[in-house]
């Protein structure tokens, strides 16, 4: 049964330090800015974040990775021209980096949501991103076996809630949502209306309200 | 006279078939966009979660959500829709697009392409989506320069710097050639202010040269 909050900071006012969260957001899309801003009034540390960037600017990720709250990122494009935060947590080593193809981010944490143990991928066979990792020769290719990511906490940006804990996106902010929703023991949705069941027609639903525990408008 | 960054992006586009499916990566391979004709009917991919992407956002288009791979704001099309990541590359990593076009530090002549790391101290690396296109679409077209600017080869015998796929390249456009990779290796499509022999000479690779007439 989905929560309803008042505010960000209750909806994560029970995370633990050395948690792992999934955050949301291509960039700055999608990106749950305002949940993110009460993770850090709350104070969690050590913490593992997975999101595809590693902060941008000043703001959202980029401020929680300033107060150093993160231990390690698990990310596919960390180094990007407003990345400055991370470029400098990383270059004076006091931040750990895994380095993910984006598409096995994707499909890790899918894996994570769905129940699957493991798979194999041909993303990344021969690289260095596949050093060290179990390989296996399928119909003359060769795949690599990537574990699930599943999270402690998900952090989504979504665009409306119905009362039932039914997401539905917005445009290309819709990027990892959906997918880190289905992986995470606690998700939270922020969103910009929370209307009565009912008013998104279920075939439009895109996070069904299953995988949603708690959502706010910020 | 050699190529032009943007006759070459012209050439790529020329080579797009009408109604293909196309991711075209960050950066120079973005620009094969302006080079496709009206009624094409080429639908573009951008990995972050959109097909049928129009031209960029300007002014009152612009949507901050609604950006391209790049994180610049885009435009949609009649026909375009919106998916998650594990959609957008299951159907880059389940061979449904047609074709991608990706920059490149360095190709081999076996197809192998590197394009996403430098391996220079204090370099960050960063891969965004770049392995999962080298392998997921039909067809990988390359577009770069042949040479660095202090004259070093960028198609050789093997790459150098870190790998992004293993023999996934189909055809690379250059400012001095367009270069076919296939099991009996290289063939020359065509060159622009050289000739095959004087390729042979500066990149120190075979090549076959193709039946067609150079220009």
């Amino acid at each position: 049964m989905v929560l309803v909050c008042e505010t960000p900071d209750d909806t994560v006012a029970d995370v633990a330090d050395g948690s792992t969260i999934l955050v949301g957001g291509f960039g700055m899309a999608g990106m749950p800015v305002d949940l993110i801003d009460a993770l850090i009034r709350q104070g969690a540390g050590d913490l593992t974040v997975v999101s595809n960037n590693a902060g941008n600017g000043d703001t959202g990720l980029a401020a929680l990775l300033a107060k150093g709250r993160v231990r390690k990122m698990i990310c596919s494009f960390p180094r990007q021209s407003d990345s400055w935060v991370f470029d400098g947590l990383y270059r004076s080593g006091r931040i750990e980096l895994e380095v993910v193809p984006q598409g096995n981010l994707a499909e890790r944490i899918r894996a994570a949501g769905a129940g699957i143990g493991a798979f194999f991928t041909p993303t990344g066979a021969g690289t260095p991103l596949a050093d060290g990792k179990e390989t296996r020769d399928i119909d003359g290719r060769t795949y690599v076996l990537e574990y699930p990511i599943k999270g402690d906490v998900a952090l989504v940006g979504a665009y409306r809630a119905d009362r039932a804990g039914n997401l539905v996106y917005r445009k290309t902010a819709r990027n990892f949502g959906p997918v880190m929703a289905t992986a995470a023991t606690t998700v939270v949705a922020q969103v910009t209306e929370i209307v009565e069941a009912g008013l998104i027609d279920p075939e439009n639903v895109v996070t069904p309200g299953i995988y949603v525990d708690r959502v706010v408008v910020p | 006279m050699t190529r032009t960054t943007d006759e070459i992006a012209a050439a790529v586009a020329a080579d797009i078939p009408p109604g293909a499916f196309v991711n075209l990566g960050i950066g120079q391979p973005t620009t094969v966009a302006e080079h496709l004709p009206a009624g094409s009917g080429v639908v573009l991919h951008t990995e972050n979660g959109m097909l049928g992407m129009g031209p960029a956002a300007y002014g009152d288009q612009v949507d901050p959500d609604l950006t391209n791979a790049g994180k610049l704001p885009v435009t949609q099309l009649p026909g375009a829709s919106y998916f998650h990541h594990a959609d957008s590359f299951a159907m880059m990593r389940g061979g449904h697009l047609d074709v991608c076009v990706l920059g490149a530090f360095q190709v081999s002549t076996s197809g192998d392409l590197a394009n996403w790391h430098t391996d220079a101290p204090q370099s960050i690396p960063a891969v965004g989506g770049a392995m999962d296109l080298a392998i997921g679409a039909k067809q990988v077209f390359v577009m770069m320069s042949l040479f660095t600017n202090d004259g070093t080869p960028k198609l050789v015998p093997a790459c150098t710097y870190p790998l992004t796929g293993i023999g996934c390249v189909n055809r690379v456009y250059t400012d001095l050639a367009t270069f076919d990779i296939g099991p009996d290796g290289l063939t020359v499509r065509d060159t622009f202010g050289t000739t095959v022999d004087e390729l042979r000479k500066r990149l120190g690779i075979p090549m076959h040269r193709a039946a067609l007439p150079s220009t």
